[in-house]
């Protein structure tokens, strides 16, 4: 009887063992060997830390690496500016249907495909777009205005395609305050401010650090909203993993960038955990 | 008795029919393999053609991911086949004698023998060509951009955009007189070229609108009016000529670069028997007609020209008088490292402000 327990516990267990060997653990293995590999010759390689020392002392790839660390960082800032009033509003102030329905409105935009919705973003931004016509209809420009093709516009797009991973967890713990204890922090002489302060945010805070760690990985690691609304400077870092790996077929350098990446996310989501003192099973528990 | 062998006999050689029916795996460039062509292609032989659409970089990664597996035709430019095969040994040697070499224009098969030579063994021959250069609208910019250089007049500031790839800096290293080309078996004074298309591109920085990535995203900003100059194929002007005819390709006063795209065996290809019959198959002048139609450049097929579009060849005259032809800078094999030089100055080139 205990022996067919432990074997149905194996069986279960089987798909996330090979998802995270097959998947996950083997291939960085793997990326870990090629990136302490330097090519001597033609198929004659040793092994050297010379890719780490060349991503971490050329400036142009350590100012890539923290440009893409801080916008990041601002991004998940941004979203959850935005979102935390929505948030707020579909959980506690929106009734019945109308809350279904300003639900349904976040989850809609993610029914196509990134892509597409980024393609919307061109169309209304760039020169000859939607909202530069609008301008000089309404007299507010006399020539067509560029919006695309900057920082800002990358943020906008950024923002816009991480808002539904901070909408939801917020909405989820928000769910769960009961509104009496809001009225008591009213009732005892709480101002708004206060009582954000004091009871909203304190008992949000699962909700905030769970969506603020999930919209920075996506930040962090998105290729496609980078690529396609950034600029001629804008330089994201997994563009460039992507131009190492393909463009330049530099697998090595690649690889210690990947490293680096990951390196650095892990580092910004155990800091984020340690400044709000959360574990991470309290948050994702 | 008779009959039961005959039987069995017909039997046996639907059977060997079947067997014989094989997939080829073609890893190509949109337009290379027409949904006509490969149609044609499937009636006459039995056989079936998966395309996989990508370019240059894609297919040696895809390539070298997969020690040459995966595919059993890919087609590289003629210049991506010599380092590769020697760093990584993605290919296999292409048995001449298995294709009908009348097909070929006798010129550009030796030249791509030739430089897809390793070790004496050859392992590409040539399929479509064409050159890149510049595509402008002429109305607006044809007095002032004539060459690569001119991108950066101020006259064009805000309205122009070229890639940030290889072909950038070898167009732009020539418009400035010096010959990459020449330095490729120099380190040294490659990098000294680059160094001053390096500097250059970072004074010009302010004039590009934005560093396109694929062509439809070009396509787009010449056609909306938003660029007025860019460096691209030759195709991609051809095309807009016909949505507006001030708009088209200028073959640069430093020469036009030109490339050719080949057919190259994959290692591991398991179809090899299919993939010769599909080289033989499309180079014939009629096929060859239908795929300079579908992807806008000519073929290396002798005698396709007679098949071609009179539109297209009349842009084509257009674009390239008998000087610009004679003055094409054709790729030659690129030595393994230098893309490590250039890959840096690109770096540096985007980084800059």
């Amino acid at each position: 009887m205990r022996a067919q327990a432990r074997i149905g516990f194996i069986l279960l267990l089987m798909p996330l063992i090979l998802w995270l060997g097959l998947l996950i653990i083997i291939p960085h293995i793997d990326m870990f060997l090629i990136s302490i590999r330097e090519r001597i010759s033609f198929g004659v390689y040793e092994t050297s830390l010379t890719h780490y020392q060349k991503a971490l002392t050329e400036p142009l790839y350590l100012r890539t690496f923290w440009r893409t660390a801080v916008m990041s960082v601002l991004a998940t800032v941004i979203t959850l500016l935005i979102a935390f009033p929505v948030a707020y509003y579909i959980a506690k102030m929106a009734r019945g249907r109308l809350q279904q329905v300003l639900f349904l409105l976040c989850l809609i935009p993610f029914y196509v495909s990134e892509l597409v919705r980024t393609f919307g973003w061109m169309i209304l931004l760039r020169e000859t777009g939607i909202i530069s016509h609008l301008l000089q209809w309404a007299g507010l420009a006399d020539q067509p205005v560029e919006m695309l093709y900057n920082d800002a516009a990358m943020m906008v797009g950024l923002v816009y395609t991480s808002m539904l991973f901070m909408v939801v967890p917020l909405v989820t713990t928000l769910e769960s305050l009961d509104d009496s204890v809001v009225e008591a922090g009213y009732d005892l002489g709480g101002t708004g401010l206060s009582v954000l302060r004091e009871i909203i945010i304190p008992h949000a805070m699962p909700g905030i650090v769970s969506g603020c760690i999930v919209v920075f990985m996506l930040s962090l690691g998105n290729y496609l909203t980078p690529t396609m609304l950034g600029g001629k400077d804008s330089l994201w870092f997994t563009e460039m993993i992507y131009n190492q790996f393909i463009v330049r077929s530099n697998w090595e350098l690649g690889a210690a960038f990947g490293f680096m990446l990951l390196v650095l996310s892990s580092v910004i989501v155990w800091g984020m955990l340690r400044l709000t003192g959360r574990t991470l099973q309290e948050t994702l528990g | 008795m008779t009959r039961t062998i005959l039987l069995t006999g017909t039997l046996l050689a639907g059977l060997t029919t079947v067997a014989q029916a094989d997939t080829l795996r073609l890893l190509t460039w949109g337009g290379y393999a027409p949904d006509d062509v490969i149609e044609l292609f499937e009636e006459q032989t039995g056989h079936t053609v998966e395309v996989t659409k990508s370019n240059n970089e894609e297919m040696i990664a895809k390539l070298r991911a997969t020690g040459g597996g995966g595919f059993d035709l890919a087609q590289p430019s003629q210049d991506r086949i010599m380092g590769p095969q020697m760093e990584f040994g993605i290919y296999k040697p292409i048995d001449v004698s298995k294709l009908d070499q009348d097909l070929f224009i006798p010129s550009m098969l030796d030249a791509t023998m030739a430089n897809t030579t390793v070790n004496g063994d050859v392992y590409g021959v040539p399929h479509v060509w064409g050159t890149s250069g510049l595509v402008m609208n002429t109305a607006e910019a044809g007095d002032i951009v004539k060459d690569y250089t001119d991108l950066c007049d101020p006259a064009v500031a805000g309205k122009v955009s070229y890639r940030l790839k290889r072909p950038t800096l070898i167009g732009f290293a020539f418009s400035m007189g010096e010959d990459p080309f020449a330095a490729y078996d120099d380190e040294a004074k490659y990098t000294e070229i680059m160094e001053k298309v390096e500097a250059k591109l970072i004074e010009c920085k302010a004039n590009v609108k934005t560093y396109w990535g694929g062509g439809d995203e070009l396509m787009n900003l010449v056609r909306s009016g938003e660029v007025t100059a860019s460096m691209a194929w030759d195709t991609g002007g051809w095309k807009l000529n016909d949505d507006n005819s001030d708009i088209t390709f200028v073959a640069p006063a430093s020469g036009a670069l030109g490339w050719i795209d080949t057919f190259v065996l994959p290692a591991k290809g398991q179809a090899d028997d299919v993939a010769y019959e599909w080289i033989n198959f499309v180079m014939q002048p009629e096929i060859a007609a239908k795929i300079t139609a579908a992807a806008g450049n000519f073929t290396a097929s002798a005698g396709a020209d007679e098949f071609a579009e009179d539109a297209l060849k009349a842009k084509y005259q257009a674009s390239f008088p008998q000087e610009a032809i004679d003055n094409i800078k054709w790729y030659p094999p690129v030595p393994a490292g230098l893309e490590i030089i250039e890959g840096d100055v690109l770096d540096r080139v985007q980084a800059a402000n």
